[in-house]
This record gives C-alpha cells, sequence and structure tokens, in this order.
C-alpha cells in the first residue's frame, strides 16, 4: 500500500510533464485544427537555451523564467514567420510544416549544442529528500514538479476563463470568421497560442531535464508520444482533458513498470508502445477522448 | 448625410466575379434594404463592406475609405455584421457572445448590456446557457444583441429570417426598426423575404446577377411590377 501510494504520487509528477506538453499541443490543435509535431523538439530547444543561460552564471529559477519568456516570444515568432504563410492552406500542409520544424529544430539543438551529454540542471532545482506523509515517503521533488505545473496550469485556466484576451483567444479557436467580426485579430490570437503553448512546453522540458538528468538533444522525444497519448485520451479539443490523460497516463506507466517488478516482464521497454496502445485504444472505443465535447446544437 | 457609400464595387470568389460594380449609399438613421434572387450577390455584397471578400472599387463610411480593409479594421471603424447563419459562438455561454461583441469597447460591457437588455429582456435569465443550445430565433436576437453591444454606426443584417417562424421575423423587424426609431441606428438589411423588407425600410435596391437592377424609395419598388411579380408573388 505505501509503495502503491509512493508510485502513484511518482506517477503523478511525471504525469504533469506530459500534461503540460499534451496541453501545449491541445492549444494549437484548437485553434488552427493541427497537431504540432515540434512541440517536444521546441522545448528541447529552450531547455538548451536554459542551459545555456545557466552555464553565463544566471541561478537555475531566473533562468527558467527567462526560458519560459524566450519560449513564449519564439513561439509568437514562428507563427507569424514561418506557420502564417500556410495559414489557411491545406490541413496537410501545416502538418508538414510542422514535421519539418521538428526535424530543422533537432538538427539544430544537435548542431548548437552537440550531441554530448551534459548535467543540468547543476544543482537540483528541488530537494532530493522525501516528505514523510504517514510512513508515506514522498520524493519533494515529484512534489515540486506536480505544484508548479498544476500552478501554471491554474494560471492559464484564469487566463482563458476570466479575462477579455482568454475569451478572443477562446473566440478565435471556435469561429476565426466571427471573431473577426467582433474585432478580434485572429492573427495575433493564433500567434500568441503559438507563443503560449511554447512557453508551456519549455516547462515541460525543463522539468523533464530535471526530473532524468542528463541534458540530451533526443530527451523530448519519447515525452512526445505520451503528450499525444494524454492528449488524445483526455480529448484533443479538451485543455482540461490534456491535464487529465497526461495524469492518468503518467501513473498508468508508473504503477504497471512498478509491478512488474514482481512478474518480471521488463514492461519497462515497453513504456512507448503502451501509450501507443492508449491511443489506439481510445482512437477505436472512444474517438472524442474522455473530455472530448459533444456539441449540442440545435439547427 | 451619406453613411455608408458603395461606388462601383466589384468582388470575385476566386475567378468567379459575383459583384459587378455596384453602387449604393446608406444615409445616417437610414435603413436601407437589398432584395434580390438566390445567387444574386446579395450577401457578397454585405461581405465585401465588411472586408470578408476581396473587391475594388470605392467603399466609403462617412467620407473615409474602408474599402480593402481587415474585417477587424471594419469592425473597429463602426460597422457590426451579423451574418448569413447567425455566426453566434455555440460553444460559448449566451454572456460571452455579448461580452464578445462589447470586445472592441474599453469597459463597455455594464452600459451596453443594460441598454441590450432593454429590447431582449430573456438574455438575463439564459446568460450562462451554452449559446449553440438556444431556439433558432434566440440564437438570432443574440446576435443582433452582440452587434448591438459595440455600439455600431451602421448594421449589416443577412438573411435575419432566414429559417425563423413568421411570428419571431416580425419580433425581430420590430426591434430593428424600434433601434431605427429610438436611436437612429442606420441598418443596411439583405433579406430575400421582399414584403417584409420593403415594409421595413424607407429605400431599397434590387440585385440581379451581380448588378443593381433597380433602386429607389420603397414604398414605390413595392408598386413596381417587375419587383412585385419578381419578388412579392402578386
Amino acid at each position: 500500500m505505501t509503495e502503491f501510494a509512493q508510485q502513484v504520487v511518482a506517477g503523478l509528477a511525471s504525469g504533469s510533464i506530459y500534461a503540460t506538453l499534451a496541453l501545449a499541443i491541445v492549444i494549437i490543435y484548437r485553434s488552427t485544427g493541427v497537431v504540432n509535431f515540434a512541440q517536444g523538439e521546441l522545448a528541447t530547444f529552450t531547455t538548451f537555451i536554459a542551459w545555456t543561460l545557466v552555464d553565463h552564471g544566471v541561478g537555475y529559477w531566473g533562468a527558467f523564467a527567462l526560458t519560459v519568456l524566450i519560449a513564449f516570444a519564439g513561439g509568437v515568432a514562428l507563427e507569424r514567420l514561418v506557420v502564417r504563410p500556410v495559414e489557411g492552406g491545406p490541413v496537410l500542409t501545416v502538418v508538414m510544416l510542422t514535421i519539418g520544424l521538428f526535424i530543422l529544430l533537432g538538427g539544430l539543438s544537435n548542431w548548437i549544442w552537440k550531441a554530448e551529454v551534459r548535467s543540468f540542471p547543476p544543482n537540483r532545482p528541488f530537494p532530493t529528500s522525501t516528505w514523510d506523509l504517514g510512513g508515506v515517503a514522498i520524493s519533494k521533488q515529484d512534489l515540486g514538479i506536480l505544484g508548479v505545473t498544476l500552478g501554471l496550469v491554474v494560471l492559464l485556466y484564469l487566463l482563458f476563463q476570466y479575462t477579455k484576451l482568454g475569451l478572443a483567444l477562446r473566440a478565435a479557436a471556435l469561429n476565426p470568421a466571427a471573431s473577426r467580426l467582433v474585432g478580434v485579430r485572429v492573427g495575433w490570437m493564433l500567434a500568441l497560442g503559438w507563443g503560449l503553448a511554447a512557453a508551456i512546453g519549455a516547462v515541460a522540458g525543463l522539468f523533464t531535464a530535471a526530473a532524468s538528468p542528463p541534458l540530451d538533444p533526443n530527451m523530448m522525444r519519447p515525452i512526445l508520444i505520451y503528450a499525444f497519448a494524454a492528449a488524445v485520451l483526455g480529448g484533443l479539443e479538451s485543455p482540461i482533458g490534456a491535464i487529465v490523460g497526461g495524469l492518468a497516463l503518467g501513473v498508468l506507466l508508473n504503477l504497471v513498470v512498478t509491478y512488474d517488478t514482481h512478474l518480471h516482464l521488463e514492461l519497462d521497454r515497453l513504456r512507448l508502445p503502451i501509450a501507443f496502445l492508449v491511443i489506439l485504444t481510445v482512437l477505436l472505443v472512444r474517438p472524442a477522448g474522455l473530455l472530448g465535447r459533444a456539441v449540442v446544437r440545435r439547427v | 448625410m451619406r453613411l455608408l457609400e458603395l461606388d462601383g464595387v466589384d468582388a470575385r470568389y476566386g475567378p468567379v466575379q459575383v459583384l459587378h460594380g455596384v453602387s449604393l449609399e446608406v444615409g445616417e438613421g437610414e435603413v436601407v434594404a437589398v432584395l434580390g434572387g438566390n445567387g444574386a450577390g446579395k450577401t457578397t455584397t454585405l461581405r465585401a463592406i465588411s472586408g470578408l471578400v476581396a473587391q475594388s472599387g470605392e467603399i466609403r463610411l462617412g467620407g473615409e475609405r474602408i474599402g480593402g480593409s481587415a474585417p477587424e479594421r471594419v469592425a473597429r471603424l463602426g460597422i457590426a455584421h451579423v451574418p448569413e447563419g447567425r455566426g453566434i459562438f455555440g460553444e460559448l455561454s449566451v454572456r460571452d457572445n455579448l461580452r464578445l461583441g462589447a470586445y472592441l469597447r474599453r469597459n463597455g460591457f455594464a452600459a451596453g448590456y443594460e441598454r441590450v437588455r432593454g429590447y431582449f429582456p430573456w438574455l438575463e435569465e439564459r446568460r450562462d446557457q451554452q449559446a449553440g443550445t438556444l431556439s433558432g430565433g434566440e440564437q438570432q436576437m443574440l446576435a443582433l444583441a452582440r452587434a448591438l453591444m459595440a455600439r455600431p454606426r451602421l448594421l449589416l443584417l443577412d438573411e435575419p429570417s432566414l429559417g425563423l417562424a413568421p411570428s419571431i421575423v416580425r419580433e425581430l423587424f420590430r426591434i430593428v426598426g424600434e433601434l431605427n426609431e429610438k436611436e437612429g441606428l442606420a441598418v443596411l438589411v439583405v433579406e430575400q423575404n421582399a414584403k417584409l423588407a420593403l415594409r421595413s425600410s424607407s429605400r431599397a435596391y434590387v440585385l440581379e446577377a451581380g448588378r443593381v437592377a433597380l433602386e429607389g424609395p420603397s414604398g414605390e419598388l413595392a408598386e413596381n411590377e417587375s419587383v412585385r411579380k419578381a419578388y412579392l408573388g402578386y
């Protein structure tokens, strides 16, 4: 039972990383109907920016905040300069573009920072000790990652639900033509969406590096698959679904792998296939996902 | 005093030219109707004004050239367009739809909402309802209410009667008439229901194949032989 509780918390922590990247994917999907395959590589790229900042003497959390801001600006710039020219074109064109970005950013990370192993973060951002809760030892790092990502999610929720800008962002995603008629600059809303997604993805990248050092140019590839699985599980249209899906997937994978120690099936090697199995099952059984909206419309 | 002027406006969707030199005007505080059959270019005329379709020719609002402006800029200049099919945000609440109507007005929600509620008292109890679950008539009323939230100088109404019961259509046009009389709101309305359109407007244009075929005071057009035969059915 104790082990179970510990593994659930650990699963929630890794799940919150999948959830944040899934949220980034959902934000762009909602506004453009396109899955951004470059989201993971973008996160890796920005994590290397954080490494460079720390390497130049910036403190870890300062670098963290700066990186999130840089990622936001970078996301906006990417949309304006690269995505915008194909905006409104066939979906396949935009998808190919994001795959191109995936290759480009991956290549750039490898070229600029070389494919060598780096220790990052230099010091653990969270205490390595554990916290004893009624006999259950909970890692403070797990709690820290979970806490920061959930805090981020709450902030985003407040932005989208309670501000005029958030309303405009939602409107632009739901009905671009009607949004323009009420004066919403839809093009800029799309760019802001990319900026937000890149900023959220940056957090996922930073915490991936923190949770499983060292920093590696390919670290986000498996995470991207888990994020896809989380987004599909929650419903690609639903931000809350992405969070729920990410956390559920994190716990599921962690429990499967943990209890395998008794079965010796080496399921650890099957993490990615399990994620694919989740995607496949959801698409077959409930394509809208757990929280995908069934839009009610009277004609 | 002219509020809106179109001078020789052409518009096309890709290779298909839909408007051929359309000229029309709407004065301050005037209700003007555009009649015509399917495909005559009525909706395209409104879309050209709003910047939703590429056009050439002159479009002026209060003397200022707005032709070629993006829809969000046209909205900023004071034109509220209620598109065909209403263009409401079905997934959002009634209140959020109205908030979007006031998007361009700084802190303009409270005052605007008071005014709009005077015309549509039922909005208050439905404010948290998902707009897509309203009846067709309510959705059309909401679309109109949302347009009013922007405090426009000119209201563009595209086929407001489409698919609605006659009693709801009458109510809708009664409200538009009241807005015009009480507040001097200028309206350009495109309508298949010619009888209703002519009764509710002071002047009208008849479009045929993308050209203005006839224009004049609505009362005169209603007496016109060809208009009666083609659009009024008697």
